[in-house]
């Protein structure tokens, strides 16, 4: 099969030794979920239980809030200990439901809407995944439901299911594709209801050959769906850059997917997706990475949502003596963590644990303008020039080279030679013209 | 580990592994093979005379550093001021005085990079800017072309010579322009490590042979005579003084090569390389201003 890809972007080195070929590692029920409000861009969610109150799994602890809201579900089984203060990964602050476990699973299900994927109503498969709780997995935690309804003149022919998993480090999609593959072609197939789409293509890095046989296998009597090997690249799994290479489409300047008429959902949104609309099982679980050379036991694990970062450490065999630096999500774009006592919502993918070693940056030196960050730059930007910009606070510059396009992939530092802190100095100026524009009463 | 003690840093957490002085360091490697060129044909006075100038370039840029009280020994780590030295040398006749030689890089350091803040900061390629001030302070001896113990013309100066001899580079000329072979050579390892963006060393080139059989000269020749290639793969593709967007890269490149050749078949002076470069390097800010690449998802004007 032929490798698709985009133009640009960088040969990453994988680091996904450490986990791969090892099963999912089922974790035991934690004592102690908090369960984060707001999560992905939708309104936070408003909390229905008290302290004290006794909850079931899967119930609903908050009510979802406007139309991108999705609701809180509790993962596990116990009594609310109370609505507190907490950061979630990324670093914002925000409210969160404490969970105090019993140990019982006793799972509140929802009604399966039947077995006949061909005979669902669109509508109501994005109603269920909504009361589900289900956003972007990969990452970014858009709600899946608003990707269900696009706007009525837009006319979605593609779902592309992103197997991509481009960040270094991270096995957790690998092994669902490995475990689930029917669910996975259930899931796509779904989604495709929802959307009327009539081609379904699941993307997989074409060196995952495991993954894409069990998965070709799954859906083999489908014609409709495709699945395509990819170029092993950073950052493929970025939504622009995966369309461009399954569909030579490119989603224009401040657009989003639906604009080429195509929706991108995770691999493991689809086995949510499969889960909720089939089994009536909303989501409280998923799979995330531990790992890092600062991680005792480094594996994948199936965590209940909410669990802190510092349980999931403990699970995992606990931190070396050596680990310095705790990272949620892969190393290109994910968070250095200043605290343990983070929740890991339904979007964060990975823990990883670097050693003190790799945990500091190396120097910086000049810029000799050699351009590997704009010959590597994946939507085709200056980044150098963009960051000079930046810590000049030349507004009219960063607008000029269209600082907003950037998807903050962070490949201009990763080449950099001389380890400037570009993609950092990109993200400050963004705040800066955001600032700007919002005083200019919002214009362009 | 204690959790109050975690070390917070921006993403991404791991970085590639090339670096300034990597990158520095892989330019001199690749010109040992031209190295070996000049200490056959002319002797190992060449090789007095590389180290002369890469030595004067160091201590310059050292003395630049501590009066500008940066911290001197980083910065000299990184081989730039030893690559301009290096390449400053290239350029020189191999009869050069070593006074003189040493003139050339404290000029090209001083006036060629620290004026303008260091590296990264100057307009002007500093090699050739030393060997522009030689040139316009000593024409007699920056003109001595000596082989084999008799003063000799270059062939791009009417001396007979073949097209192998001048591949080979067992020509008059300067210390490392001469042989193309060796050039090539250490070309292609810039290439292959991705040092050097193809499209320069192709656009000047390419530019230099379409020309020249536009107006009926020998392609072969106009390629190997004169400092052509050592222009083409170390000197023109001076990260620092040339463009970052693609598009301005290959009318830098271009434009270049045409220059070189007006200036060899229409002009009078030698030197097309050298000025050919020097003037390009003025145009990169508004190149790169004014061309800029185009964005993914770019919607045209409406």
């Amino acid at each position: 099969m032929a490798s698709k890809t985009f133009k640009s972007g960088v040969m990453a080195p994988e680091f996904k030794k450490q986990t791969r070929g090892k099963e999912i590692i089922d974790i035991a029920v934690p004592r102690r979920v908090i369960l984060p409000l707001k999560e992905g861009p939708g309104d936070p969610a408003k909390p229905i239980v008290k302290k004290n109150d006794e909850v079931r799994a899967g119930q609903i602890i908050a009510e979802a809030q406007g139309g991108w809201g999705l609701p809180v579900r509790a993962s596990i089984g116990g009594k609310v200990e109370g609505i507190v203060d907490i950061r979630n990964a990324s670093g914002q602050s925000g409210k969160g439901i404490a969970i105090a476990g019993d140990g019982s699973m006793d799972l509140e299900k929802l009604e399966p809407l039947g077995n006949d994927i061909s005979g669902f109503d669109p509508e109501a498969i994005a109603k269920r995944v909504q009361e589900a709780g289900i956003l972007g997995m990969g990452g970014a935690g858009f709600p899946t439901h608003v990707k269900l309804m696009p706007p009525p003149d837009v006319k979605i022919d593609t779902v592309i299911i992103n197997g991509a998993e481009c960040e270094p480090y991270l096995t957790c999609d690998e092994k669902v594709m490995e475990t689930r593959p029917e669910e996975i072609v259930a899931g796509l197939r779904i989604l495709m209801r929802a959307l009327g789409a009539k081609k379904g293509i699941v993307g997989i890095k074409s060196h995952k050959k495991k993954s894409i046989k069990l998965i070709s296998e799954a859906a083999k009597d489908f014609p409709e769906i495709e699945v395509n090997g990819l170029v092993d690249k950073y950052p493929m799994g970025a939504e622009k850059m995966l369309i461009d290479a399954l569909t030579g489409r490119r989603v224009p300047q401040g657009g989003l997917p639906f604009h080429v008429g195509v929706a991108v959902n995770n691999i493991q949104t689809a086995v949510a997706v499969k889960e909720a609309v089939l089994d009536g099982i909303p989501l409280i679980r998923r799979v995330v990475t531990v790992t890092g050379s600062g991680i005792k036991e480094p594996g994948d694990y199936r965590v209940y949502i909410g669990i802190t970062v510092e349980e999931l450490l403990k699970e995992a065999g606990g931190m070396k003596d050596n680990a310095a630096k705790v990272v949620a999500g892969g190393p290109m774009m994910g968070q250095a963590l200043h605290q343990l006592e983070t929740p890991m919502g339904r979007a964060d993918t990975a823990v990883l644990v670097m050693t003190e070693q790799e945990s500091h940056l190396p120097p910086e030196r000049p810029c000799i303008r050699c351009a590997r960050c704009v010959d590597h730059c994946p939507v085709f930007l200056n980044p150098i020039t963009l960051a000079n910009y930046s810590e000049r606070q030349n507004i009219e510059g960063m607008e000029r080279l269209k600082i907003n396009d950037c998807i903050e992939c962070g490949t201009c530092s990763f080449v950099c030679p001389a380890k400037k802190p570009l993609v950092q100095n990109i993200i400050l100026g963004k705040g800066i013209v955001r600032e700007a524009q919002s005083r200019n009463g919002g214009s362009d | 580990m204690a959790t109050d003690k975690l070390v917070v840093t921006h993403a991404p957490h791991i970085r590639d592994r090339d670096s300034v002085p990597g990158i520095m360091g892989g330019v001199l490697i690749a010109l040992v093979p031209a190295l070996i060129a000049a200490t056959i044909v002319f002797g190992w006075y060449s090789l007095v005379l590389v180290a002369v100038c890469a030595a004067a370039a160091v201590v310059t840029e050292w003395v630049w550093m501590a009066l500008r009280q940066k911290e001197a020994k980083a910065i000299v780590q990184d081989y730039s001021a030893a690559l301009t030295g290096v390449l400053l040398a290239f350029t020189l006749p191999p009869t050069t005085p070593i006074w003189m030689a040493i003139l050339g890089s404290v000029v090209a350091i001083t006036i060629g990079k620290q004026i303008f803040g260091g590296l990264g900061f100057n307009i002007f390629n500093p090699a050739l800017v030393g060997r522009a001030f030689l040139t316009a302070s000593f024409p007699m001896a920056m003109t001595d072309w000596v082989l084999d113990g008799t003063s000799t013309a270059t062939p791009l100066g009417g001396a007979a010579a073949t097209n192998l001899e001048l591949f080979l580079g067992t020509i008059g000329g300067s210390l490392g322009e001469t042989s193309a072979l060796a050039l090539l050579l250490g070309g292609a390892y810039l290439l292959y490590k991705r040092l050097i963006d193809w499209r320069l060393p192709l656009g000047y080139l390419g530019a230099v042979v379409v020309l020249a059989l536009l107006v009926g000269e020998d392609p072969i020749f106009h390629l190997l005579a004169g400092g052509l290639m050592l222009g083409a793969f170390y000197m023109l593709t001076d990260p620092v003084t040339s463009p970052l967007s693609r598009k301005g890269r290959w009318i830098y490149a271009v434009v270049a090569g045409i220059i070189v050749f007006m200036v060899r078949v229409w002009g009078d002076a030698p030197g097309g390389v050298l000025y050919s470069i020097l003037i390009m390097n003025m145009a990169v800010p508004l190149l790169d201003r004014f061309l800029p690449d185009r964005i993914f998802g770019e919607v045209k004007a409406k």
